[in-house]
């Protein structure tokens, strides 16, 4: 899959890598349900369930280290993330938390892995999909819990406001709910991983070209090539950050739906 | 990064999610979800379950046997004052009884002593009584005997012979 970027690169002169190379073409005849992140989807899925099948299999009170490092990934998401952010109610949405963080992880290491390497999720598809599930589980949250009137009006007419302020305050606050949240959630995610996608192209491609070039430019292609590898470790961090990052926020919208006011 | 999108934004929207992703982005999340939340939090939940029962069993174990040892201390000490207490008691018995049976033999002794005092006084008073009697007649036979030798008449006469003594004898005792 590799192979592509370095087809492209054997013409003349160098072609700055674009938004054409994150739409890579299926890999089974022209079936759209058999291109690269697709197929990095699944895999996730796969991987992700065999991982934690295999460390929760024997709950063991002395956990072995597939345990223990099973353990800690589900304590943090249960804790640090859904217990201190939720509240007493937290236990209900682990699962959906915790889901949420290992399958958004999962597929942006997928971006640095070798021979894989494509984070899923700059496939802006992947970010919105996951973003409408928060979407109705936060609103269907609080509906549930609060009834769908009270926690409408909660939303719109903000308890201990000045009436003058709800001409201001009321469309802002639909707008935040119904709009920016799941637009925001999906979007950073989607440009934090094309960004950091195309920033790796950018000096992994480009230190490939200089190599081909002169002499001069074969001494500074090894600089690209270590900027290429620095920044990778850069985005392993920028990964886990944004995946954190989705599951945290997750949380707190939960958390704002099941709070009698927010 | 910016430099990067604005380069992107040259291309093909890549805003716009394909339908194909959308749906297999849907069910693979989903599939997760279940996989997950089915097998992997129940466990993972049993565990830590598992893990605070032994460290919360242990604890409590301990306290447990701790407290028995307490209670099995207190019970011993309490068995050992009871029984210090009785054995004093005991002894407080033993040594009055002990002053009382002395008390009860002494005065048995004494009066066991006094009997035999007594029994010898009146026996010694008896044969003294005896012994009078019959020296009195004795030495009445002999001295009329000695006396009728003496006198050369023969005093065969009972009464007047036991006359003669009495008052020999009262003499005897008066000049005395």
């Amino acid at each position: 899959m590799r192979s592509l970027h370095l087809l492209r690169m054997e013409g003349a002169g160098f072609v700055p890598p674009s938004t054409n190379d994150f739409n890579l073409p299926p890999v089974f005849s022209n079936n759209p349900y058999t291109t690269k992140p697709v197929l990095l989807v699944f895999l996730s899925v796969i991987v992700v369930s065999i991982f934690f099948i295999m460390a929760s299999r024997k709950a063991a009170i002395v956990p072995s280290r597939l345990q223990f490092a099973g353990e800690k990934i589900y304590e943090f998401v249960r804790n640090d993330v859904a217990r201190d952010n939720i509240g007493h109610e937290f236990m209900r949405f682990v699962p959906y938390l915790f889901t949420l963080f290992t399958f958004v992880l999962t597929n942006n290491i997928f971006g640095i892995v070798p021979l894989l390497q494509f984070p899923a999720m700059s496939h802006v598809s992947f970010p919105y999909v996951l973003a409408i599930f928060t979407f109705i589980v936060f609103h269907y949250v609080g509906i549930r819990k609060q009834g769908i009137g009270k926690y409408l009006k909660d939303i719109m007419f903000m308890p201990g406001v000045p009436k003058a302020a709800y001409i201001l305050l009321t469309p802002l606050e639909l707008a935040t709910f119904f709009i920016v949240r799941p637009l925001t959630l999906s979007l950073r995610l989607f440009a934090n991983m094309f960004a950091g996608h195309l920033l790796l192209l950018v000096f992994i491609l480009g230190g490939d070209h200089l190599l081909k070039g002169v002499i001069g430019l074969k001494l500074i292609s090894p600089f690209a090539f270590a900027f290429g590898i620095g920044l990778t470790f850069f985005e392993f961090m920028v990964q886990c950050l944004q995946a954190y990052i989705f599951t945290l926020l997750t949380a707190l919208y939960i958390a704002g739906a099941l709070a009698d006011e927010h | 990064m910016i430099r990067t999108i604005n380069l992107a934004a040259e291309n093909a929207n890549p805003l716009i999610p394909h339908t194909a992703e959308l749906i297999v982005g849907a069910i693979a999340f989903t599939l997760l979800f279940l996989v997950l939340r089915r097998a992997v939090v129940p466990m993972f939940e049993k565990g830590f379950a598992a893990r605070t029962e032994a460290i919360q069993g242990g604890i409590e174990r301990a306290e447990k046997a701790q407290a028995e040892a307490q209670r099995a201390l207190a019970q011993y000490t309490e068995q050992l004052l009871k029984a210090r207490e009785e054995s004093q008691t005991m002894r407080e018995e033993a040594r009055s009884q002990g002053v009382a049976i002395v008390e009860e033999l002494r005065a048995k002794a004494q009066e066991e002593a006094a009997r035999i005092t007594a029994s010898a006084h009146a026996s010694i008073e008896a044969e003294r009584q005896q012994a009078i009697t019959s020296l009195r007649n004795e030495v009445g036979a002999i001295a009329v005997e000695l006396a009728s030798k003496i006198v050369g008449e023969a005093l065969d006469d009972q009464a007047r012979q036991s006359r003669i003594v009495d008052r020999f004898l009262d003499d005897l005792e008066s000049s005395k």
